[in-house]
């Protein structure tokens, strides 16, 4: 019982290091780059315009993450969801619907696959889901090697529709532009809250904390393990095609190229909003605040406007590291006592 | 744990400054124009040239403030960089797309903020043509039929105009504009020529490899009869020169030799044509800075601007055979090269 307190606060503690870590960057972006729009509501509101799809993708990373797993097929999935999306609707005349469908299929049937494998066969996550990367970007190349470009108007309307907000911001000319988000955000938000409810205060949640901490003591409890790890790997899946979706309304079009090294983003994002590696560890709201920071990152390299934007993956690296070492201290510390 | 806590935090705190100590931004006065550019990468010498262009023509001393954000290779970069500009107010958004499609949403945002974006190089496939300004770009066919038209005249000069002559058209990639263009260029130029054969027609996918092999098993089949290898691109000319080399054959400009015909002069092909082993080579030309600020002048001045722009290139031979070909009703030099103008060259 003592124990399991000592994880919560440690796992809090990252939380609010991610978040205090996020709010300075973006406070101190709106202080320097106050004259390059940075002060205003909807440069915040774009980093989650820009990264709806990411941040569903890394809800789910998080969730597999915390059994101790890890998925690395999800940024091919994501180009096979856009790849299919499009050559329904382009190429074979398919309503914008059914595409969806077929998007969260796709992600449905990797998660069963690759959760089979690595829950029932005992194969290790790392190489299940690496053969479920090379598969999804082969099979992608295969449907096309073209770029689609989707023409669908529905699916255009869906991709530019906003829901416009009572505030906003003047621009030079001094009209005002009221901020929006597009229905992509608020789906992203809704499924970060759904998955942050799910893990804290359902059996669901708590079984995946208890088997990633400790997955033989979750084991002599009498926890399904098998099952919740199963689980844990479906619904991963699912929302990587739902991911997919989103970051295909994003850039309305499919092409092999696509949402390259977007697993490697998921995994970082992750880390920084304190999920350990070893599992145990982690919420989908830090998460959430892991792409955030790595957006506000590159909206600062780009406001600055001369710093090549390779200084976005060192500025990301040299963060990783210091949560990978937060991370290793908090674990020393928790050995100690 | 409190005091380690306090240092965790003042570490965040320090980072946070870190990110923050930047160059405060250039006052931005009231006549500067902000130019946001959003490239592809650094991928080539080609597009390093480009990006030169842009920085030179775009500096300060001309009145212009330029926000370049390399994407490197990545469209989720530019949509986020697109953005960004937006939010920054930018009076124009410059943009060389890593793709051609998946524009719509963010250049609705652009068009709804009421900022000209400006294509440069590749096209871009969207729904509503007026999502953007104006393209900047190189005329393929123009480059194709320029180039056809230099063989043309070179023939002719040389006596073997009404000679029976056989091409090997080396291809680049399948669908590309530049392929699809510079193919084009040459299709209509063979068909106009009742003595012009195309032997060969085969993609080469613009590298060096690929052109070797396909020259290499062309040479197998007709080997004796080739007089013109048409290239298009560098790269592929470098490598359908080895291999008729290797195959016994001789490259150069006179009956009996293999005439090899290129594009893009990029610095190494200038200099193959230099050697003659090119005959003639054909630019493509990625300068597109001041042909950008044309069209942003005009802008400015409230005047109409075409949605099309080429830019200007030029073609270089290996001799002073031919220094002047017509495409169209309009002239175009043909240069010599020299080892001053491969000098003198920014890429």
């Amino acid at each position: 019982m003592m124990k399991q307190k000592k994880k919560m606060t440690s796992s809090g503690f990252l939380l609010l290091i991610t978040i205090v870590l996020f709010f300075a960057m973006y406070a101190a972006g709106m202080v320097i780059f106050a004259d390059k729009g940075f002060a205003k509501p909807q440069m915040f509101l774009n980093l989650f315009v820009s990264n709806a799809g990411l941040l569903v993708i890394s809800c789910g990373l998080t969730i597999v993450m915390i059994t101790g797993g890890i998925d690395i097929s999800v940024g091919s999935v994501t180009a096979l969801v856009c790849m299919v999306m499009a050559d329904l609707m382009e190429n074979k005349g398919v309503s914008a619907y059914v595409a969806v469908l077929a998007a969260l299929l796709i992600g449905l049937a990797f998660g069963v696959v690759q959760g089979f494998l690595v829950t029932y066969m005992g194969i290790q996550p790392f190489i299940v889901t690496l053969a479920g990367m090379f598969f999804g970007r082969g099979m992608t190349a295969i449907i096309s090697t073209d770029m689609i470009s989707i023409k669908n108007e529905l699916f255009l309307k869906w991709a530019n529709y906003r829901f416009y907000m009572p505030f906003g911001s003047t621009n030079k000319k001094g009209k005002f532009i009221p901020a929006y988000i597009p229905p992509t955000v608020v789906i992203a938000i809704i499924v970060v809250l759904i998955i942050a409810v799910l893990l804290k205060y359902f059996k669901f949640g708590r079984k995946l904390y208890a088997i990633g901490g400790n997955r033989q003591s979750a084991l002599m409890m009498g926890l399904d393990v098998k099952k919740t790890m199963f689980r844990a790997y479906v619904l991963d899946g699912f929302l990587a095609g739902l991911g997919g979706f989103l970051f295909c309304l994003n850039s309305c079009a499919g092409f092999v190229e696509q949402a390259k090294g977007l697993e490697m983003d998921a995994i970082s994002s992750a880390v920084i909003g304190g999920t350990l590696l070893s599992g145990g560890v982690g919420t989908p709201i830090g998460s959430m605040f892991g792409v955030l920071i790595k957006g506000t990152i590159s909206s600062l390299i780009t406001a600055q406007g001369t710093l090549s934007s390779w200084w976005v993956r060192i500025v990301l690296s040299a963060l990783l590291c210091f949560f990978i070492v937060i991370q290793s201290v908090l674990a020393s510390a928790k050995k100690k006592k | 744990m409190k005091k380690k806590m306090v240092t965790a935090l003042l570490a965040v705190s320090m980072l946070a400054g870190l990110s923050a100590v930047n160059v405060m931004a250039a006052d931005d006065g009231a006549d500067t124009i902000t130019v946001g550019f959003s490239q592809v990468g650094a991928e080539s010498d080609w597009r390093t040239a480009n990006t030169e262009s842009m920085k030179s023509t775009f500096s300060e001393e001309n009145g212009y403030e330029l926000i370049f954000d390399d994407a490197q290779q990545k469209q989720e970069n530019q949509l986020t960089a697109i953005r960004n500009f937006i939010q920054q107010e930018v009076d124009y958004i410059v943009l060389a797309p890593v793709t051609e499609t998946g524009w719509d949403t963010v250049l609705q945002e652009a068009k709804d903020a009421g900022i000209p974006v400006i294509i440069v190089d590749r096209m871009v496939d969207v729904s509503d043509d007026s999502l953007y300004t104006a393209w900047v770009g190189s005329n393929f066919k123009l480059e194709g039929q320029k180039a056809m038209a230099w063989l043309d005249a070179y023939l002719e000069a040389k006596g073997r105009g009404d000679e029976e002559i056989n091409l090997v058209d080396i291809q680049g990639t399948i669908g590309a504009s530049a392929q699809i263009g510079r193919t084009e260029g040459f299709d209509e130029a063979v068909e106009a020529h009742d003595n012009w054969t195309t032997l060969a027609q085969q993609s080469g996918e613009f590298t060096q490899a690929k052109g070797q092999e396909v020259m290499e098993s062309i040479l197998k089949q007709s080997g004796d009869d080739i007089d013109v290898v048409y290239c298009e691109n560098d790269n592929e000319a470098f490598g359908a020169i080895d291999a008729i080399k290797a195959a016994g054959y001789e490259v150069g400009g006179e009956e009996g030799q293999i005439l090899v015909m290129s594009f893009d002069t990029t610095n190494a092909g200038l200099t193959q044509t230099l050697s003659g082993e090119i005959t003639c080579d054909t630019e493509c030309n990625p300068l597109h800075g001041p042909r950008v600020e044309e069209i942003i002048q005009k802008l400015e001045a409230g005047e109409e601007v075409e949605k099309q722009a080429y830019v200007d290139e030029v073609a270089f031979a290996a001799d002073d055979t031919v220094t002047k070909v017509t495409v169209d009703g309009t002239d175009y030099e043909i240069t010599p090269i020299t080892q001053e103008i491969i000098d003198g060259r920014a890429y």
